[in-house]
């Protein structure tokens, strides 16, 4: 197990398992990326290289540098480069999806998944990582699910016996048994804020929400916990 | 003081069939000169065996179906030269080099480090074999008696001191000149050997036998020369040359190569060659440099259609134009020279990384043309060393990555894989991508935070790219209302705070001022949050983000 960077998860799970395939779900606004960030910065600071698989092109290297990742140790791949041009060119051709949505935004999120999935298989396949992120939260959940359940269970088989860890950052669990830890992180609490928050309020004291979902290693009593996020101008 | 001389007969045929393996069994003779003119310069064994020698003309010499016929090509013996260079600096620092298939090595003090004269000898000339060289190789306690013991016997030799003159006795007087020599040397070398034969002088142990003065009043002290190197007692200091630290290996082809397998046929066997030579010298290479020559081609090539142009199903180096419906190279040439450059972020020495990282670099930037010559130069490293220990954490081996990373590059682009680097600028975007190497000085570790400060995280931003344009409803200079249709965000603002107003790089052309808000609109149930921009240069309101 590897500490997550959070205390008070590492309390409720024990930390993040080596070997194994780590799902964190939670809506926009839920704390994923705090949560990404500050497992990348511990995994970093214990002079571990590791990979962020970014469908989304969505990592802020502002934020990376102040939750503490070392970025030298960090490598970024960023998946939709050309997108643009299958979008045009297979505008025209039928989705064979059954969901009522854009075609066009599904082929392109296609193209992005396609890219994490190989990439994915070639990093885990190279090896010499300590944790390796597909981070999938902003990739439309109709696209998400399209990924087969053995292509998780080969990621899983492939990181096995490994000091890697795996983490995937989702919107909603789509990895099914495959994953050996599943946390839910819960929207903020501010719907329930009676008081409007002040001007410099507004991102501090929020408190993030986790739930222990499910735990195929060591069981803990807690099945949720609390813990603060604020910005880093907050002071 | 011993010394070993090694000698690669036939040298043009062994430069040429270090390029061409596959001809080694095969009858083989290098042709010289211009068309229609061109004669045999030089043959092999096989060769030999059909009567096919030098001096022959190329229409007599094509008589024979069996023999391979090809060009003398400086490149490839320039190559082999320093192939067999290399070896010999392998062994000995003091290397002299005597002519481009001749060097002579300084074996003193060599026995500690490879054993006895026997065994050295048979190192060389394996370290030889494994560089494409077939040599002879002779050992003997003065250079001269090894070069000429070089020249007259096969395989390995090593004469005992004392006893040149018996061992060399036997030879023909014709070893004792170098048959590369030209003009006026060869004229001279010419008449002495006709003198020579006139007196029924035909073997060094005769020459040797000659009396001294006789043969100086007759041939005058080239005469002289010649006896002391028959009786295997001339003595003088090696020059040792300064070895040329250029690793390079071309070939030159006699059909044009249009596809990418026999391409990567040939670059493994130039990138086997070089690693060889490279690591004979202990060294690494941190940069490969590969050139190509291309064919010049206008319009619908005949030539190009009966070579068996592949059409667009087969793995074709060049794009297909667009205005090309046929698969037809269309597009004329006008590069005749196509550059790769390959800098490797750690010294390596594997040819088969190598040859894959040059494959996946030429499927993402085809050449555009046939090729006609290859050249490959590496750029010498010393090899990186590292130390290992049981309780360090793992990291990527060097030569994985940098295919993995390749690998990764050709699908989503070149500059969008790396390591970051932060920029000095407020720029929201002020951040490059650079190289990812699995190499990072140590760094003193940071203080650890007070537990306080561990259980709170630092609140994430995550961007959209590009920012997603918003159209906003303002009042009294606020934003209460939002619509965004990319990502179906839009909704009435439930807090806010802001604006923050930033700029900077008036001084540039790329000026910017932005002025930013958070903001928090109800989702369903939920609340989130988001940075909205304001640019005021251009008027236009952008979601940058969103904090998660």
């Amino acid at each position: 197990m590897a500490s997550s960077g959070i205390s008070a998860l590492d309390a409720l799970t024990g930390g993040l398992p080596r070997g194994c395939l780590t799902e964190i779900c939670g809506p926009a606004s839920s704390g994923r990326t705090t949560v990404l960030l500050a497992a990348l910065a511990a995994a970093t600071n214990r002079r571990e290289f590791c990979v962020v698989v970014d469908a989304s092109d969505a990592l802020d290297p502002h934020s990376a540098a102040t939750a503490g990742v070392e970025l030298d140790r960090l490598l970024w791949v960023r998946c939709g480069e050309g997108a643009s041009k299958s979008h045009t060119t297979e505008a025209g051709i039928t989705s064979q999806s059954a969901f009522p949505f854009d075609r066009v935004k599904l082929r392109f999120s296609e193209y992005r998944l396609e890219q994490v999935l190989r990439a994915t298989d070639l990093l885990l396949e190279s090896g010499g990582f300590g944790l390796i992120v597909l981070d999938l939260a902003d990739l439309p959940i109709q696209a998400a699910r399209r990924i087969p359940l053995t292509t998780w269970f080969r990621f899983r088989r492939a990181v096995e016996n490994k000091p890697t860890i795996l983490l995937a950052i989702e919107q909603y669990p789509i990895a099914g048994s495959c994953s050996s830890l599943l946390l839910q992180l819960g929207a903020p609490d501010h719907a329930r804020k009676e008081i409007e928050p002040t001007h410099a309020d507004l991102l501090t004291g929020s408190k993030i929400t986790a739930e222990l979902i499910r735990s195929r290693l060591e069981r803990k009593p807690a099945r949720s916990v609390s813990f603060a996020s604020k910005t880093a101008w907050a002071g | 003081m011993p010394f070993a001389c090694i000698y690669i007969p036939n040298f043009p045929v062994v430069a040429a069939l270090r390029a061409t393996p596959e001809l080694q069994t095969r009858p083989v003779a290098i042709l010289e000169g211009k068309p229609p003119l061109e004669k045999i310069l030089a043959v092999n064994e096989e060769a030999r065996r059909l009567n096919i020698t030098p001096g022959m003309t190329k229409t007599q010499a094509e008589l024979c179906a069996e023999l391979a016929l090809r060009p003398c090509s400086a490149l490839q013996e320039s190559s082999a030269h320093a192939a067999l260079l290399d070896c010999a600096q392998s062994f000995s620092p003091c290397v002299e080099d005597s002519a481009c298939d001749t060097v002579i090595l300084d074996l003193a003090g060599m026995e500690s480090l490879f054993g006895s004269l026997p065994e050295i000898s048979r190192a060389i000339l394996d370290r030889a074999t494994a560089l494409g060289l077939a040599a002879n190789l002779a050992a003997a306690s003065n250079p001269d008696a090894a070069q000429v013991a070089a020249r007259g016997f096969p395989g390995i030799t090593v004469i005992p001191a004392g006893k040149e003159a018996e061992k060399l006795g036997s030879l023909p007087v014709e070893v004792l000149f170098n048959d590369r020599i030209e003009g006026e040397e060869k004229k001279i070398a010419g008449q002495i050997l006709e003198t020579l034969d006139r007196w029924g002088i035909r073997n060094l142990r005769a020459l040797a036998a000659l009396p001294e003065v006789s043969l100086s009043e007759r041939l005058g002290q080239q005469g002289l020369r010649l006896q002391k190197l028959a009786r295997g007692r001339a003595a003088r200091t090696l020059v040792p040359a300064e070895a040329p630290f250029v690793f390079e290996e071309a070939i030159e082809l006699e059909h044009p190569v249009v596809l990418l397998e026999p391409l990567a046929f040939l670059l493994n066997r130039l990138l086997e060659q070089l690693c060889t030579r490279l690591g004979s010298r202990a060294l690494a290479t941190q940069e490969l440099r590969l050139t190509m020559e291309l064919s010049n081609l206008t319009g619908i090539d005949d030539e190009c259609e009966n070579a068996g142009i592949p059409s667009e199903s087969d793995q074709a180096m060049w794009e297909k134009p667009s205005s090309a419906g046929n698969g037809v190279l269309l597009s004329p040439a006008r590069q005749t020279q196509f550059t790769r450059r390959l800098s490797l972020p750690l010294p390596m020495l594997d040819a088969k990384v190598f040859l894959k990282l040059l494959q996946l670099d030429l499927n993402a930037h085809p050449p555009g043309a046939p090729i006609v010559k290859i050249h490959l130069s590496a750029e010498p490293a010393r090899p990186r060393s590292t130390q290992g220990g049981l309780f360090l954490p793992p990291s990527p081996e060097p030569e994985k990555l940098e295919l993995t990373l390749a690998r990764i590059a050709g699908m989503v682009g070149e500059h969008k894989v790396g390591a970051l680097e932060l920029l000095d600028t407020h720029h929201p975007e002020g951040f490059r991508m650079r190289r990812f190497v699995a190499e990072v000085a140590h760094r003193v570790p940071q203080k650890k935070a007070p537990d306080s400060e561990i259980n709170s995280a630092v609140t994430a931003l995550r961007r959209f790219r590009p920012p997603l344009r918003a159209t906003v409803t303002l009042e009294n200079g606020q934003p209460v209302r939002l619509i965004c249709r990319k990502n179906d965000v839009q909704g009435e603002v439930l807090w806010k705070a802001g604006p923050w107003r930033f700029s900077g790089d008036w001084w540039e052309r790329e000026a910017w001022s932005r002025d930013e808000w958070d903001l928090a609109l109800r989702d369903g149930d939920a609340v989130s949050f988001y940075r909205l921009v304001h640019d005021l240069l251009g008027g236009v309101w952008f979601l940058e983000g969103t904090y998660d």
